[in-house]
């Protein structure tokens, strides 16, 4: 009880840190839309070939910047700012007061829920009134909301574990970039999948938890086929990235 | 848990780091109430005790407790009662100075007055201010601030002055004196003799993971009752009495150490008297603290 009382006080902190860092408020907020314009710019009037349907690119790609919205939001984030907050020794100072750790991540990964939802909400607002785009709606929007979730926490997760690998806060968002960049190339958040995919690129699709989460955001967007397969194996992501946050997580700044 | 009870004990701890021995079967007694300072060179160990203390660290062997508290097995019981400013920690830059003393009371079971914190560490003018605005020593004090917004028992301070400039020092240093006027017990460790005198009741003297001398700093390595240095140049000609003569040092001047400068002086300034001797220079002094911790942590230092 205590603990949610006091995540609950930490996200307020958390979140007027947050929006007074005028780079990660940009960055977060305003690459997702920034892409979105650009990408609709250059390939907007083409069609992307899902199956047997035919999609409009600009719709294609306001469910894509939803999911890069998510991810950046999530382990992009969380995995920097845990990472610089642990070499400055924020995360030692927290530690040694009797706040739980539990509230102090619990707060930061809210927080980049929160954001994360935030920031698909304006994407599809965006999309639908600037492109038309089709939005979530009626029966799949449920199934939207928890693959959205469940993409949400793995990340989350996933950019825990990944602080716990980052060596120092310079190595943040070189470690972090050379991670997420190709793996949502390879998972066609950027460039869609055609019938000329390398196969050694679906593989690799196919192992890692970004193209079933783009998957599963795409059916609410684009109408594609659902399958709960895809939010599990998101899920199974994000377990293992807890698993691996909590045997490798380290309070202490590596250097120093 | 009575008033008398200390506030910190420690018997016969050690902790390695694979083969180097950091702390070497240390004892300590730290009364309620009273400012203690751990003084010693980097690398002594005041450290790794004060994080164990802290329950940051494990412990090899030995007893630990703070308030009673194991801070390695009721670590969570302990940290409602004490404050802790590390050597080097960081805060969250985009909040001002009011709201991290705010945010840092929040995590507190009975906090005191933000604003009174921050009064007590003379940062009220600057309570709106972000804290990437505060020069280094007013981030120190923010610092104090943060660990004492719990309202804390014990406040834990690890070199909390390294590196400033004089009169960021003396500020920091007022407020430690303030809080022991509130009854707070301080453990701090330093590598300043100066700060130990300034500040402490009580000192131990760490040099190669052991305690070398403990004492209040006018006592302690027998500073009290060590020889005193007698010091004095004569005119050309001039001899000493018997007994009270010296080598003369580099200067000229003659130096003897008393066992009992009180009769010694005596003799020496009544025998200047009766024979018209100018004693160019006289001084009496003490062993400084200085001259003990240079000589105690010298003599483990270069041992080991």
């Amino acid at each position: 009880m205590n603990t949610l009382r006091l995540t609950g006080v930490q996200l307020r902190y958390v979140n007027k840190a947050f929006w007074r860092n005028p780079a990660s408020a940009f960055f977060t907020f305003a690459f997702p839309l920034m892409f979105l314009v650009i990408f609709t710019a250059l390939l907007g009037h083409y069609t992307v070939q899902l199956g047997s349907r035919s999609i409009n690119t600009s719709t294609y790609y306001v469910a894509s910047m939803a999911c890069f919205s998510v991810i950046t939001a999530c382990f992009n984030n969380i995995a920097m700012a845990v990472t610089f907050q642990r070499e400055d020794a924020i995360l030692k100072r927290a530690h040694g007061t009797p706040l739980p750790g539990a509230a102090f991540l619990g707060a930061r990964i809210l927080h980049a829920a929160s954001i994360a939802i935030v920031l698909v909400v304006i994407t599809a607002a965006f999309g639908r009134a600037v492109y038309g785009a089709d939005i979530p709606t009626g029966s799949t929007l449920l199934r939207f909301i928890v693959a959205l979730l469940v993409g949400a926490a793995a990340f989350c997760a996933l950019g825990l574990a990944a602080s716990a690998v980052i060596p120092n806060a310079d190595a943040g968002a070189p470690v972090v970039n050379a991670i997420i960049l190709p793996l949502e190339f390879l998972s066609g958040i950027f460039i869609a999948f055609g019938n000329n995919t390398p196969s050694w690129i679906l593989w690799i699709a196919r192992v890692f938890p970004v193209r079933h989460f783009v998957l599963s955001m795409q059916a609410g967007f684009l109408g594609s086929t659902f399958s709960w397969t895809d939010v599990l194996v998101v899920a199974a992501w994000g377990v293992a990235g807890m698993l691996l946050a909590i045997r490798f997580f380290s309070w202490e700044p590596r250097q120093g | 848990m009575s008033d008398d009870s200390p506030a910190v004990r420690v018997r016969g701890l050690v902790k390695s780091y694979g083969a180097v021995q950091a702390v070497r079967g240390i004892d300590l007694d730290i009364r309620q109430g009273e400012i203690f300072a751990l003084l010693g060179p980097n690398g002594a160990g005041k450290t790794t005790t004060v994080e164990i203390l802290e329950g940051y660290r494990r412990r090899d062997g030995g007893e630990v407790t703070v308030f009673g508290y194991d801070p390695g097995r009721e670590r969570a019981k302990m940290l409602p009662r004490v404050g802790i400013v590390l050597q080097k920690t960081g805060i969250d830059r985009y909040l001002t100075v009011a709201e991290s003393v705010r945010m840092y009371a929040s995590y507190y079971p009975k906090p005191r007055d933000p604003d009174e914190v921050i009064g007590l560490v003379g940062l009220t003018g600057k309570r709106d201010s972000r804290v990437t605005k505060l020069s280094g020593g007013q981030a120190r004090r923010l610092d104090m601030a943060v660990a004492l917004a719990g309202d804390p028992d014990l406040l834990f301070l690890d070199e909390p002055t390294t590196g400033f400039d004089p009169s960021a020092r003396r500020e920091a240093w007022e407020v430690v004196k303030n809080l022991a006027s509130l009854g707070k017990t301080v453990l701090l460790t330093t590598h300043y003799m100066d700060e130990a005198q300034y500040l402490a009741d009580r000192v131990a003297v760490i040099a190669a993971g052991q305690i070398v001398a403990e004492g209040s700093p006018a006592t302690i390595g027998d500073r009290d009752v060590a020889g005193a240095r007698i010091r004095y140049r004569l005119p050309d000609g001039a001899r000493p009495p018997g007994g009270l003569a010296g080598p003369p040092d580099a200067d000229g001047f003659l130096v003897i150490t008393s066992q009992d400068p009180v009769r010694d002086l005596h003799r020496l300034t009544g025998w200047a008297i009766e024979n018209g001797i100018t004693l160019d220079g006289l001084e009496v002094t003490r062993p400084s603290l200085e001259d003990v911790y240079l000589s105690l942590t010298g003599e483990l230092g270069a041992g080991a």
